[in-house]
């Protein structure tokens, strides 16, 4: 069994993990981390997206394994206190989200979007979104979501 | 959907990669895992041992050579459509590398894991073969360098031997006068190419000196140099009578490939159409 | 009452974008979903699927995968091949004989129907080892072939579903006038069009995959489900009454957050009951969640008619006569509410917004091997509108006539129900207030018709191909007054039941039957309950989802949570104040006819002698200065069952471009009316319509189940089954006309469905206008309208 040390929302963890485990499920089942959904099993609805050094990556698509010695933030390391990330607010602000299931998703990939690229149009934004599929909202909201964190100070 | 058990190892070098890769008969390299992984989660792949290679530094570089640009195996989509040096020098990289999947999947594939793969509807085997890359694998038996064309051979097929691997794209410095491009018509659902068409044409004096137009997703053999659409510009003048020509002549002969999206008589019209954007492109018309 | 309600209430956050109490857990990674939930020994069940369409199981072999490390239990059809889930609505044949109702087994031991049908359950240490485990039983099956097609599963000699039902016919139906008199009409008719369209299959694909957990505690004997449903009563009734036989107080059934459900998770189904078993059988809580490639599979899709329709006209352009002919597939087995979706929810809104003297529906309902149909997103009212809105303007073109001239010319004229009488429909139901001039005229005045038109020619001369579609529509909502659909054969009453409990320091708690599964109730029932008693939203908390706090309920669907429940709570509101203004009379030393209630204050009328809703919550559970003859306590339930449905409607226009090259088809603008009667939270309201469009849209342009022959699903993933992405869809352009609901507390008719309704049409119109307006007069293109489909048909 491969062991592994990742960094995840500052902690660092280390685990004995078996090979086929997927990033994922190590967050979800291992870590307790939940907010990290699965939505699909074919990489492309987006719902896992997480950081993994600083980049957005399908954490369902990777073996935890592949993780080692990475930087890891999830949806529940993005605020930094009680002080939300400025897309969490705007998601709030704009109605961005519905069901919630594919909002940390969303804001995950937002936010390397917004990072590089802070002031993207709206069809920048849609495209740079193109890997997580909503079903509730229609997209108009998320979209103004991430112009409202864009804007954001 | 999870994968059959499996063992998981690092490599820390190309070598240590490939003696790995002799010595467990039922391994697999796995590099950003973004073809790999989905196949192991249906079951349809399930190998014993993962080589990982995702992190070896020798296969992860991007720097100018020759006036050319050679491209560490490892390289992600990512790093390729955001490096200085290959935005400068080739259209045709930075247009297929941007519409290769999304964002994450460009965070975490790579150029290597994507030409070995060698998926019929890949969006960068078309854009190495237009460039005339070179690729670099090695293996037990020591180096080889192969022509893009030479090496992409078929469906999910190319020219790697048994315990070798891909180490290095080498895209060639671009002729003075030249321009690469990619046109990409996308299957809804995957974003996989129907239709993917990359073109590098070269103009000297308004006429056409040199054309190279590839295809995608256009044949069931994959990717494909069209050697008929080049020859039918080289000589010309770079116009839209000579382009529309030109790419009504592409696609011939070859075995179309069809799915539920794009039977074989659209796919080719298609291939037509994609031609004669990319070529619009290309001779910046 | 009509909206008389709103008026007295102080209006802090009715009518206000309040932003959503719920966000909060959402956006940090703290909503629970079911899957989210880990119990103490928990163990995990996969399910052995069936991979063929229709096969006869000769033998199912387990023994390898029972011996394997790690395995817990292996269910079979076997051991619970007895139990099978029901269908909750009752349709008769036209000759009054009763539906074919063929059993729906938890676990199937003789023939599978369709692929994905459950043959096994293995319950594991992990859901690694029950994959391992369950891909070592090994089924023997003798493959038979298989039927996809409704319209072809009625034919003689067709393979059949289930070998007792002749010619795989549930049962045919038929509503609207004599057939004999629309014959007549229709032969009259100056111009006749006729249509022949299939409204194809789609899958739901809420976001969230299905999970359940079943939990049993055998020191209380206590059943508990843990399951992303949308209503989790229901489940539990269905589930003790009809497949279990558990006592229903001793199941408790609980619905998390839940992660969307378009309709697929109001099903009882069969995996709900597998994991109740199994947990009771194990003495351990057993998880399942499904992979997205079994919700394809397993989850009951939406749509599949096939359509023969014909509207005919007068010189003038007036309707007279509508005459259909649909085959609706239902799938292998009846889900809950299927037998209903093309029949009562389909059939009654074929008067659509018209005057339409004559109508007439002949359905017939089919068993196929394929996963069951139900209700998605709509339900019925979107093939209603999507037939009748693809005649309208197909009708325009043909006779060379304005698409929206020919609907204001065949509109029923507004009224309000109040001072005008609802309007009598030929299909049964009485429509409740409406302008459905007001939206159309509000829908043209932005898009500016005759300025599109100009583009439009314009647009051709350099090469582009527009067009635009309209699509004026209405439905029913606010499901379901009891005696109206009991007489239309109902298993159920659909009222909805709400519990207002103001604790001792006049903090409220508020229970609902209704359950959100992503509509916000936390924040739209607060702003109601705050603003009716006057205190503030953070004093409310509403609370849904599990049969242990909440009375009882019927979910959430068919718009009805606010419409509905949102009405219950009035009620329970009304009886609070009632109550409160006895207490506050007796201690202000007045008769309660002198008390009014306003901004959350009890005050003798014409004085300023007043008391605070605090001071009566207090008073209320410290009774020592208290009314005689009156109980203790502030806590009031109340189930309100609607008079009627609801009726919403509005107009929709699309606007889209073609790549006349390619087929390739883009929506530019997309407009939508909608009148949703009154507005509690226009955000909300707001956000509701535009993800109904996107499904719509998505049907028009993207989405679609494909069967091969042999009944396997050929798009059952996201790399095949496309839905909108971000990048599909335009920033949509709404407004609101408002004519309140005139029989509920609220005012307010339902918005939930309304966007899925109404868009579909629309694009399909667009597309067929933006052809017909290059010369290519093509009637139909198949949904969905890929663009290899509408490049072939510019081809003609
Ligand atoms: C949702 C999604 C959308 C996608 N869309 C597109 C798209 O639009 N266009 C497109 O072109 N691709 C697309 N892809 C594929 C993506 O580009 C993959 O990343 C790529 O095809 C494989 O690269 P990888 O590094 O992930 O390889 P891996 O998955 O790690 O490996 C793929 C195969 O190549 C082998 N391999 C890997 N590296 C080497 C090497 N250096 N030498 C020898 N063998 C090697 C592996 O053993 C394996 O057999 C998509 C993928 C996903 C998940
Ligand atoms: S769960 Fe990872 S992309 Fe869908
Ligand atoms: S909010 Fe429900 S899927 Fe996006």
């Amino acid at each position: 069994m491969p062991k592994i040390t990742v960094t995840v929302n500052g902690t660092q963890r280390t685990h004995d993990v078996e090979g086929r485990l997927l990033l994922v499920h190590y967050l979800r089942d291992v870590l307790g981390l939940t907010g990290t959904h699965v939505g699909c099993d074919t990489s492309s609805c987006g719902a896992c997206t997480i950081h993994l050094d600083g980049h957005a990556v399908k954490s369902c698509s990777m073996l935890a394994a592949q993780a080692d010695g990475a930087t890891i933030t999830t949806i529940e390391g993005l605020a930094s206190g009680d002080e939300l990330h400025p897309l969490q607010v705007g998601f709030k602000e704009e109605h961005g989200l519905q069901c919630g299931f594919c909002t940390p998703g969303m804001i995950m990939c937002a936010a390397d979007l917004l990072k590089r690229n802070p002031n993207p149009t709206e069809q920048e934004i849609r495209e740079g979104l193109e890997g997580n599929i909503c079903r509730c909202t229609g997209y108009h909201n998320i979209v103004r979501a991430v112009q409202h964190a864009a804007v954001a100070p | 959907m999870i994968p059959q058990a499996v063992d998981y190892k690092r490599a820390g070098s190309v070598s240590e990669a490939i003696s790995l890769l002799a010595e467990n008969p039922d391994s697999k390299i796995l590099a950003g895992g973004h073809s790999l992984i989905p196949a192991m989660k249906l079951r349809l792949n399930s190998p014993s041992l993962l080589i990982d290679i995702a992190r070896i530094p020798e296969l992860r570089y991007i720097e100018v050579r020759d006036g050319g640009v050679a491209i560490g195996a490892a390289s992600t989509h990512h790093d390729i459509i955001s490096n200085a040096d290959v935005q400068s020098r080739y259209g045709v990289m930075i247009e297929a590398g941007e519409l290769i999947g999304d964002t994450q999947v460009r965070n975490v594939g790579t150029l290597g894991g994507s030409i070995a793969h060698a998926d019929p509807s890949a969006d960068w085997p078309a854009a190495l073969i237009a460039l005339n890359a070179s690729i670099k694998v090695e293996g037990p038996n020591g180096a080889r360098e192969l022509s893009a064309s030479e090496f992409f051979l078929g469906f999910f097929y190319t020219a790697l031997e048994e315990g070798e691997i891909v180490t290095e794209v080498v895209l060639p410095a671009p002729a003075a006068g030249s321009r690469s491009v990619y046109r990409k018509f996308m299957q809804p659902a995957s974003r996989f190419a129907i239709v993917g068409c990359a073109a590098s044409v070269t103009i000297d004096g308004g006429t056409i000196t040199d054309a190279t137009v590839a295809f995608t997703g256009v044949s069931a053999d994959g990717a494909f140099l069209d050697e008929a659409v080049g020859a039918a510009l080289v000589g010309k003048s770079a116009s839209l009578e000579t382009i529309e020509a030109a790419a009504n002549a592409a696609a011939e002969g070859v075995e179309l490939n069809e799915d539920h999206y794009a039977s074989k008589t659209y796919r080719k019209h298609l291939a037509k159409v994609y031609a004669k954007r990319a070529l619009v492109g290309a001779c910046g018309l | 009452m009509g909206n008389g309600g709103l008026i007295i209430m102080s209006n802090k956050f009715i009518g206000k974008s309040v932003k959503r109490v719920e966000d909060k857990r959402f956006i940090t990674g703290k909503g629970r979903y079911t899957d989210d939930i880990n119990l103490p020994g928990m163990t995990h069940a996969y399910i052995l699927r069936s991979p063929y369409a229709h096969a006869r199981i000769k033998s199912i072999d387990t023994s390898a995968a029972a011996a394997m490390q790690g395995v817990v239990t292996i269910m079979t059809g076997d051991e619970v091949g007895h139990y099978g889930v029901p269908c909750g609505w009752q349709v008769n044949f036209k000759n009054g004989d009763i539906m074919k109702e063929p059993p729906h087994p938890l676990l199937v031991k003789d023939k599978v129907r369709h692929v994905g049908d459950a043959v096994a359950m293995v319950v594991a240490e992990s859901r690694e080892i029950a994959q391992d485990a369950a891909e070592a039983i090994v089924v023997d099956y003798e493959v038979l072939p298989a039927i996809t097609d409704a319209s072809k599963a009625v034919e003689a000699g067709a393979p059949l579903v289930h070998d007792d039902v002749p010619n795989n016919i549930c049962f045919d139906w038929e509503i609207g006038n004599p057939k004999a008199e629309v014959d007549e009409a229709m032969a009259s008719a100056a111009h006749v069009t006729t249509l022949e369209f299939v409204n194809q299959r789609v899958s739901p694909n809420a976001m969230e995959p299905r999970s359940y957990i079943g939990h049993y505690d055998g020191v209380y004997d206590k059943y508990t489900l843990y399951t992303s449903t949308q209503n989790p009563h229901l489940i539990r009734l269905l589930m003790c009454a009809f497949v279990l036989g558990l006592p229903e107080h001793k199941v408790r059934v609980v619905g998390p957050d839940v992660g969307g459900g378009f309709g697929s998770k109001i099903y009882h189904y069969t995996e709900e009951a597998l994991v109740t078993l199994a947990a009771k059988k194990t003495g351990r809580p057993v998880k399942w969640t499904e992979t997205r490639s079994e919700a394809f599979l397993t989850d009951a899709h939406g749509r599949d008619h096939v359509t023969k329709a014909e509207m005919g006209f007068d010189g003038d352009g007036k309707i007279v006569g509508l005459r259909i002919k649909t085959f609706a597939n239902l799938g292998a087995y009846l889900s809950t509410f299927s037998t209903a979706v093309p029949t009562y929810l389909h059939g009654t809104l074929l008067q659509g917004l018209y005057t339409t003297p004559k109508i007439h529906l002949d359905m017939t309902c089919v068993f196929t091997n394929t996963t069951a149909v139900d209700a998605y997103r709509g339900a019925g009212r979107p093939e209603a509108t999507y037939l009748l809105e693809r005649l309208l303007d197909l009708s325009a073109l043909e006779m060379g006539v304005n698409p929206t001239e020919l609907r204001l010319k065949n509109f029923i004229p507004a009224f309000d129900g109040v001072t005008q009488p609802g309007y009598q429909t030929n299909v049964a139901l009485q429509y409740d207030s409406g302008n459905y001039h007001g939206v159309l005229h509000r829908g043209l005045e932005m898009l500016g018709y005759e300025d599109f038109r100009k583009a439009q020619k314009e647009a051709a001369a350099s090469g582009k191909l527009l067009g635009v579609g309209f699509s004026t529509y209405i439905e029913a909502c606010g499901i379901a007054p009891s005696a109206v659909v009991g007489s239309l054969g109902a298993r159920a009453g659909l009222y909805e039941v709400g519990q207002v409990r103001v604790q001792p320091t006049g903090k409220v708690s508020v229970f609902t039957g209704a359950h959100s599964h992503g509509q916000g109730h936390e924040t739209t029932f607060a702003q109601v309950v705050a603003d009716r008693l006057g205190i503030p939203m953070e004093d409310v908390d509403i609370i849904h989802g599990d049969s242990d706090t909440v009375a009882f309920g019927m979910g959430t669907y068919g718009s009805r949570s606010l419409a509905v429940g949102g009405s219950a709570i009035m009620k329970s509101l009304d009886k609070i104040i009632e109550k409160g203004a006895k207490i506050a009379a007796h201690k202000l030393e007045c008769s309660p006819d002198d008390i009014e209630f306003v901004d959350g204050k009890f005050t003798v009328k014409g004085t300023d002698k007043s008391l605070g809703f605090g001071d009566i919550a207090l008073t209320a559970y410290v009774p020592h200065v208290y009314p005689a003859n009156l109980e203790p306590g502030l806590d009031f339930s109340s189930f309100y069952d609607p008079t009627n449905f609801t009726y919403p409607f509005g107009c929709h226009i699309a606007v889209v471009e073609v790549d006349k090259e390619t087929g390739a088809t883009k929506v530019k603008r997309f407009i939508a009316v909608d009148d949703v009667g009154n507005v509690i939270n226009p955000m909300i309201v707001d956000g509701q319509i535009h993800g109904g469009l996107a499904q719509g849209i998505g049907q028009a342009l993207l989405e679609g189940v494909e069967f091969d022959g042999n009944g396997q699903i050929i798009n059952g993933s996201y790399m095949d089954y496309a839905m909108p992405r971000a990048d599909d869809l335009p920033m949509f352009e709404l407004d609101r006309q408002v004519t309140p609901c005139p029989h509920n507390p609220l005012g307010v008719k339902g918005a939930g469905e309304a966007g899925c309704i109404g868009s579909t049409p629309a694009v399909v119109n667009a597309v067929i206008d933006a052809l017909w307006s290059a010369g290519h007069q093509v009637k139909d293109i198949r949904m969905p309208l890929t663009s290899e489909r509408v490049w072939s048909a510019m081809q003609s």
